[in-house]
């Protein structure tokens, strides 16, 4: 039995134990205790979204439940709407706050959100307090039950059906969701947002995609809560309850979708149990279970970062992704420019940093089909340079030609979709994706499959096109054996091989490296040399910056020195060589 | 609203303010040095409070237990530190005496102060003796390890000392609330505008220590190695700046800065053991105004949740929570297009 039959097996063989619960001679605190984990499951599904995958969190997610369990209950009990038709007008309300939250705070530091969400739990409970309408502090009373099909959902057995389905189908929605186009986009916003946007990723519209996700799913949690409880009140919406969620995803494995599952069990149980047993201990009453969660999350965060779920997950056999694309089309090509035409134009280019001119007004012209090298002493302001092209810098002023259209105002993003690819001098990727999934981040602009599509599996037909994309490069770079190893077990070596097949995943015009040489061992830069030089021979062009002289000067067929920001000399390997200005800059001159 | 209505909505909100503006300084200046979102910091000032009401009853206060429990927790786990890095018992008996003496003597002095019952100024020294070590105390069980661990994770810890610092909080003072007595009973009256000793102390001490905090760092070479630190940990460290000395020092001026605090409100207005975090979270917004870097912004932001709060409570009392954490939202907008590139990389 192969990896991936063995879970399909474990998911199967969980689903019909949960369908048993109900029908077993279960005492009825059990399913209650069970109904109230669902609930919770359905939050923290959401903050691992948010905090495992996408590197953001939220305390506010509380103040979501408490929004979809009063939109319900209100309207309800006020108006008489099915419970059928609250659930979408608790989900419209709580889009709107989260896009509102979310489109404030999510362009700055990943810091803001989380704050911005304490003081918004904050607002909402006493807001919920402190309304009339709402019942003050008291909530509202007298929910009436749901109804399925002339079935009445008034027992906690009856009800155990439908919140468990929906969490079932939460949690398998978000682990499509992850292994699509979509996920690998969202795994990247966790390493900062130069790598994503560099690979056409727009970080900001998918950090709060996340962040609305994991609203949504509170806000059917508060729905389905409201319709159990019979009855809400602020106190379960408060910032506590919104702290105990996060500290569930902490515990269960803030990076596994199961680990949500986990997490708000142990802590329902074990909350259960403490406040049975602390106060007696203590002597008086009160929330003393804090002091004991506190300092678990501490110990967790210090000793177990991957949480419980970890544990189950090592002893699973791990998956390797069958590979079913050799048949899917290939992705469509950009037209490739004719040989010796200019591809990129740089034209005085200039950036200041105060009164630092840390690249004075440089000029070059790279062609196709042509390798030109960047050199020059640390300093001389190549990465500068490098940034500008990229649109991670704004230059002071100058023009940045890509095939006769400007540049150099656009963000990296939009550079990316108009062809220009690069590495990095310091390797980014996503080390728990594998080899191919990292490769296959390089051909986002090429596919369009969303969410939506993700969840329900629609996107397959493109998503095998993309992995056979990515193969096709592994296998252009020789690393084709590898492609089903975590990223993150490769050697310095290979994962730069591996950010050269993610740049030409994107089928890219232009192929910008930053120092894709630094840090190889002799075989290695061998092995490079050969694939650039395929590369070139394929009619590819490049921009090499690099400071192994032996492998520039045997390789490139155009090179610019720089030094001190400015363009020192521009000609032929040998032309430079030969330069007394390129030996001074160097090695200094003798007087 | 009439003018004198006004000028004591200023004047409560001023003095409110001053104290949120403590909160600010010691939320700015731990975040600074040491990148830890510090929630817990109201936590002391309900500690600070409190444990002066535990005093003023003749009690030996909880917090001493939590100090000293704490010390112990330290010395053992840095003896077991040492013990595996084969260092001589003797050295070993020396670093726990270290950790444990000042401590000890706190509890010591504790222990004899609190059923004499002493003048209202010496119990409220002993407080300050007492809550101050439990900020570096804190900072070395639950952040020095985990010191390069990205802002998101050190906040989760944050949330975690939050939890544990209130539950102790109702362990060592109950749940009943208390309220301290005055420092200055003096009333004084100008115009329609009434003015009491407390508010003049409030203002006073906290102008005092602001002034001496900015002497602090301007002048003296612990407060330069605490900027250093602040503006790059590995250059610090280069430097000879110990960055887990500097994130003690920071802990233990927050602890300070909270519990002087606690004393200063503790007169006018009843705190529960959870009352601190309310307050320190105002002083976060306050901080937020400054995008938690520059301390005369969040001083100002301050003074302008102060006001705020106490126009809001005539207004709409019911809803003065409310009006003051939404006014975050605000704030992080305008923010957001005055920084539109407040994005470093984690």
């Amino acid at each position: 039995m192969n990896a991936s039959a063995f879970r399909r097996r474990f998911l199967a063989a969980f689903c019909v134990l949960l369908a048993a619960l109900p029908l077993l001679p279960v005492p009825e605190f059990w399913i209650t205790q069970a109904n109230y984990i669902g609930l919770y499951t359905l939050v923290v599904i959401g903050l691992v979204l948010l905090t495992g995958i996408a590197g953001l969190t939220s305390f506010g997610q509380a103040a979501f439940v408490g929004l979809g369990a009063y939109t319900a209950a209100y309207l309800t009990l006020t108006y008489g709407v099915s419970p059928w038709l609250t659930v979408f007008v608790g989900l419209a309300i709580t889009a709107a706050v989260a896009l509102v939250l979310g489109w404030i705070t999510l362009r700055m530091s990943g810091h803001y959100l989380p704050l911005a969400t304490i003081a918004w739990g904050l607002s909402l409970y006493y807001l919920l307090g402190n309304m009339e309408a709402l019942g003050k502090y008291d909530g509202l009373l007298g929910v009436p039950a749901m109804r399925f099909f002339g079935l009445e959902l008034n027992t906690g057995r009856h009800f155990f059906y439908l919140l468990w389905l929906i969490v079932v189908l939460a949690a398998v929605g978000l682990t499509h969701l992850l292994d699509s186009r979509t996920g690998r986009a969202l795994r990247a916003l966790k390493g900062g947002v130069t790598m994503a946007e560099a690979m056409g990723v727009d970080t900001f519209r998918y950090k709060v995609t996340a962040f609305l996700i994991a609203a949504l799913l509170a806000s059917v949690s508060g729905w389905l809560f409201a319709y159990f409880q019979r009855s809400v009140n602020p106190s379960p919406f408060g910032l506590k309850m919104g702290i105990e969620y996060l500290f569930m995803a902490v515990i269960g494995g803030v990076g596994h979708v199961w680990g949500a599952l986990a997490g708000a069990a142990v802590v329902k149980i074990l909350e259960d149990q403490l406040q049975a047993w602390l106060p007696r201990l203590m002597g008086s009453s009160g929330n003393y279970e804090v002091i004991v969660f506190g300092i678990l999350l501490v110990l967790v965060l210090k000793y177990a970062r991957d949480g419980v779920w970890a544990f189950i997950e090592q002893r699973l056999p791990r998956v390797r992704r069958a590979v079913d694309w050799h048949d899917a089309p290939a992705l469509p090509e950009r037209p490739r420019p004719a040989p010796g035409q200019v591809v990129l134009d740089v034209r005085t280019v200039r950036k200041e940093f105060g009164g630092l001119v840390a690249v004075n007004d440089v000029s070059f012209q790279v062609r196709s089909g042509q390798i030109m090298g960047l050199i020059g002493p640390n300093g001389a302001g190549k990465s500068t340079t490098f940034n500008l092209l990229t649109g991670v810098l704004a230059s002071t002023r100058g023009e940045v030609q890509l095939m006769g259209e400007r540049i150099e105002t656009l963000p990296s993003r939009e550079i990316a979709r108009r062809g220009v690819a690069r590495t990095f001098q310091h390797v980014k990727m996503i080390p728990a994706m594998t080899v191919l999934e990292n490769v296959a981040l390089g051909a986002h602009l090429r596919g369009h499959a969303g969410v939506a599509r993700a969840m329900l599996r629609l996107d397959r037909a493109e998503e095998k096109r993309l992995l056979r994309e990515a193969e096709r490069q592994l296998v252009r770079i020789g690393m084709a054996e590898r492609m089903h190893e975590l990223a993150g077990n490769l050697a310095l070596g290979p994962q730069r091989l591996m950010e050269i097949a993610r740049a030409l995943c994107a089928d890219p015009t232009l192929l910008l490296l930053d120092e894709p040489a630094a840090g190889l061992r002799l075989k290695e830069k061998e092995g490079l040399a050969q694939v650039l030089r395929q590369l070139r021979d394929e009619g590819m062009s490049i921009l090499l910056v690099e400071h192994d002289m032996d492998l520039v000067m045997g390789l490139v067929d155009r090179i610019v020195v720089m030094e001190f920001g400015t363009k020192l000399i521009e000609g032929s390997p040998q032309e430079v060589q030969a330069s007394p200005a390129v030996r001074a800059a160097y090695l200094g001159t003798e007087h | 609203m009439d003018l004198s209505i006004a000028s004591i909505l200023v004047l409560d909100g001023a003095t409110n303010g001053a104290i949120y503006a403590l909160m600010a300084l010691a939320t700015v200046l731990v975040f600074a040095v040491t990148r830890v979102i510090f929630i817990p910091q109201g936590e002391f000032v309900a500690y600070g409070a409190l444990t002066l009401a535990m005093l003023q009853l003749g009690k030996v206060p909880g917090t001493m237990w939590l100090m000293l429990g704490l010390a112990l927790l330290v010395a053992a786990l840095d003896a077991a530190h040492r013990l595996r890095a084969g260092v001589a018992p003797a050295q070993l008996a020396l670093g726990a005496g270290k950790t444990l003496l000042l401590p000890a003597a706190i509890g010591a002095v504790t222990w004899w102060a609190a059923p004499r019952q002493l003048d209202l100024v010496l119990q409220s020294v002993l407080t300050l003796a007492i809550v101050t070590p439990i900020g570096p105390l804190v900072y070395r069980l639950a952040y020095q390890s985990l010191a390069d661990a990205t802002v998101l994770v050190l906040l989760i810890v944050s949330v975690g000392v939050h939890f544990a610092l209130t539950g102790f909080g109702l362990v060592a003072f109950g749940a009943e609330g208390f309220r301290n007595p005055s420092f200055w009973d003096a009333r004084f009256s100008v115009g329609a505008l009434s003015l009491s000793g407390q508010a003049i102390i409030i203002f006073t001490v906290s102008v005092a220590l602001m002034l001496a905090l900015w002497l602090f760092f301007e002048r003296t070479l612990y407060g330069k190695a605490l900027r250093a630190t602040a503006v790059n940990r590995l250059g610090a460290r280069l430097m000879g700046i110990s960055t887990t000395g500097a994130g003690q020092l920071t802990f233990a001026l927050a602890a300070f800065i909270g519990a002087l605090s606690g004393l200063l409100i503790g007169p006018t207005t009843t705190l529960f053991y959870d009352s601190g975090f309310l307050i320190g979270l105002k002083g976060f917004v306050a901080a937020i105004f400054g995008g938690l870097s520059s301390y005369p912004a969040a001083a100002l932001g301050a003074v302008f949740v102060g006001l705020l709060e106490s126009f809001g409570s005539f207004w709409a009392s019911a809803f003065k929570e409310v009006i003051v954490f939404t006014i975050i939202l605000p704030v992080l907008l305008w923010r957001s297009f005055q920084h539109p590139h407040d994005d470093e990389e984690e």
